[in-house]
């Protein structure tokens, strides 16, 4: 008998039409059309999707934590990114 | 709680700890969640390995007391509800085992510690389920007594296991409620369902209370693991609010709690109850409970009787990799 | 939660008109018919409910419980027609629990133990590809617009148990030489057992001349192709065609095993009669 574990899928759902697709968590499967056919039966069962996307786990690449730092932070100085860094008078109406 | 007598490391001192370990406190006071592949110290890893763990395998092992009646649900609508809730549960399971998993130990590997008695699960899940009021007893009660615990640990520091406890909390909102919505039936249906409905409270009373495991106001362990927001209060807290909350869904019901020591104290502003038999509750751990032989059984069963569905989807999967890879070596 | 919800709607919603189901001429064969496909979805959702908390693998616990709610849901329609067309006052829950087995109308293949994942999966296909092909015609043809109704509500889910089961049998089929082995020997066990599907009655003719079911050798034309070319991708040999066929099911004539089916699932309403549950 093999011991081989069925691979980890991470599982991406649109809600409704017109939304992104976010990520709900994660399953175990074969391959990628028994992974999609998971995902329906475990993270639909309540109607919850318009649309699925599964990811083998180990093909994601993910952003090291000790870069943190590095990565995020210069977003925090250019606050000019964000509408409210903007004064616009009342009189100019909204905006 | 699904998760009982979860061994963690001693309380460390602010002093003792590394810089590291200082950092990292100060996030989890601070209210961060700690994200799979950050810096942890190790007994974090470990004892959330073993918390989500048994809380993963108290699900699946959950499954199987109410699934006894599944197939002798009174009336269809009880049966698909009863379906559901069980298949909720084999959910719950799923979500937290991957919660564990992104700890860096595989599904396979906490099963085989399951099946292998390397790791327990709730004591609650050894009882027998005798009569249809039961199916109402367990959804009250066991539902009610976990709810109390998993609302709080939806705060917990680990982001995925926090994440777990959300999804988890939203779909078992219904659990409580249809238990009991059971009782009322039985309680306010025939003498004989009645009786059905007291015979049910009877027996699953202590063993709830157990759920939430041995007073722990001064364990160590549980200090540790409360500093780490794994843990969010203590078993006694949690107890006390159980009581407090269950006893006048009781009475609304006409039902005698078994307790003859049971009576509101005005001074603490709750009931003074009966503490369970701890002795049958660490028998019941070691694996001398009504039911332990049959649950750990019919897991293992269900587990090798699945092995060859196991492998032969993924001779399949392979087969059909080599078989897209020579097409598309054909194709160049 | 869904089925249960539906059902309930469709009770309380406005019902298309059906003449049908008022037409005391017809109502004796209506009735049986009605009580084929409801105790059908019944007695097939009752041994695939028998997996919940011991499936192979934890999706595969949580599909099996999808594919019951999907069964229970649809029974509870079939039967609650099939109580408003007998006229007797008896609703779905009457007709599940208060029945004895040779009232029973559905096929001997849905009653048979559920055996491994085998016997469940292939019996599953071998159903839904029957099953799928009746609630289609239904859907588009049936004349009685409620049995149409029910037919549209259902084939939506009975659609995906095809896809799935068919996926299965040729995975399991084309899989390790034990999973192919296996699902071999579940093919053999059941297929005396299908021809029962196919084999028609008066009932079955005086359903079709009204126009409100198909003719089934109609339906057997595509179920053999469906299943023939199924076999082929997942290499598994058709058994000998033409062989012998168990019947009887869908005259009441059933075997061993629905009696104990009955008795676990009817034991509450039997031993505490008039009790609301």
């Amino acid at each position: 008998m093999t011991k081989k574990e069925w691979p980890l899928w991470e599982v991406f759902i649109r809600g409704q039409h017109g939304l992104n697709h976010r990520h709900v968590g994660s399953l175990h499967a074969p391959d990628a059309e028994m992974a999609i056919n998971h995902a329906r039966d475990v993270y639909t069962r309540r109607k919850e999707g318009v649309s699925i996307w599964v990811v083998p786990s180990r093909d994601i690449t993910a952003s090291s934590p000790s870069e943190k730092g590095p990565l995020f932070d210069p977003a925090e100085s250019k606050t000019y990114r964000h509408p409210t860094f903007f004064d616009i008078p009342d009189e100019v109406g909204k905006m | 709680m699904y998760a009982q007598l979860v061994k963690s490391d001693a309380l460390k001192s602010r002093e003792d700890m590394s810089p590291e370990e200082r950092a990292f406190q100060d996030r989890v006071d601070n209210g961060e969640k700690i994200e799979p592949k950050e810096w942890m110290p190790e007994g974090y890893r470990k004892t959330l390995i073993r918390q989500i763990g048994q809380h993963a395998h108290s699900e699946i092992v959950g499954q199987l007391p109410e699934g006894n009646w599944i197939t002798r649900a009174p009336t269809l609508e009880r049966k698909a509800i009863l379906l559901a809730k069980v298949q909720d549960e084999a959910g719950h399971g799923l979500y937290l085992y991957s919660a564990a998993e992104t700890l860096g130990v595989s599904r396979d590997e906490l099963l085989e510690k399951l099946h292998s008695g390397n790791m327990k699960y709730s004591s609650i899940f050894n009882y027998p389920t005798l009569n249809w009021a039961d199916m109402g007893a367990v959804g009250w009660l066991v539902d009610g007594a976990a709810i109390m615990n998993q609302v709080p640990l939806q705060r917990t520091s680990y982001g995925p296991y926090s994440r777990a406890m959300i999804r988890i909390c939203k779909e078992e909102s219904f659990h409580q409620r249809q238990g009991y919505s059971i009782m009322m039936k039985m309680a306010f249906g025939t003498p004989e369902q009645k009786e059905m409905a007291q015979d049910a409270l009877n027996r699953f009373w202590y063993p709830a209370l157990m759920m939430f495991g041995p007073s722990d106001k001064d364990s160590v362990h549980s200090a540790q693991s409360m500093a780490w927001k794994i843990k969010m209060n203590t078993n006694d807290e949690l107890r006390q609010k159980f009581v407090n909350e269950t006893v006048p869904q009781a009475e609304y019901l006409g039902l005698t709690v078994p307790d003859e020591n049971l009576a509101w104290n005005e001074d603490k502003q709750g009931y003074d109850f009966s503490e369970p038999d701890w002795s049958e509750f660490f028998e019941v751990i070691k694996g001398n409970g009504p039911c332990n032989r049959e649950r750990l059984g019919a897991r293992v069963k269900a587990w090798e009787d699945g092995a060859w569905f196991r492998d032969g989807l993924n001779a399949y999967a392979d087969k059909a990799a080599a078989r897209r890879q020579a097409a598309s070596v054909a194709a160049e | 939660m869904s089925a249960p919800e539906a059902a309930t709607n469709s009770a309380t919603a406005s019902l298309p008109d059906d003449t049908f189901v008022s037409d005391a001429s017809l109502r004796p064969q209506f009735f049986e018919w009605l009580c084929r496909m409801g105790d059908n979805a019944l007695i097939l959702g009752h041994r695939t409910s028998e997996w919940c908390g011991h499936g192979p693998v934890l999706e595969e616990d949580i599909a099996l419980a999808n594919t019951a709610l999907d069964l229970i849901g649809h029974t509870q329609m079939w039967l609650g027609l099939a109580g408003e067309v007998e006229g007797e006052g008896r609703d779905a829950d009457k007709l599940t629990y208060l029945r004895d087995a040779m009232k029973f109308r559905n096929l001997l293949l849905v009653e048979l133990p559920k055996g491994d994942m085998a016997v469940t999966i292939m019996r599953e296909f071998l159903f839904d590809a029957y099953h799928h092909l009746m609630l289609s015609w239904l859907a588009e043809n049936s004349k009685s617009p409620r049995v149409a109704e029910i037919a549209a509500k259902t084939l939506k889910e009975v659609s995906y148990h095809l896809d799935r089961a068919s996926d299965l049998v040729v995975r399991l089929g084309d899989g390790s030489a034990e999973s192919h082995r296996r699902m071999q020997e579940a093919m053999d066990l059941l297929w005396p057992y299908c021809g029962e599907m196919f084999a028609g009655d008066e009932i079955d003719a005086a359903m079709s001349d009204a126009g409100i079911a198909p003719n089934l050798d109609d339906l057997q034309t595509g179920w053999d192709a469906a299943v023939r070319d199924l076999f082929d991708e997942a290499t598994l040999k058709m058994p000998d065609q033409g062989g012998f066929a168990h019947k009887g099911g869908k005259q009441g004539r059933h075997t061993e095993h629905l009696g104990f089916i009955l008795a676990e699932m009817q034991f509450l309403q039997r031993a505490y009669p008039g009790a609301t549950w």
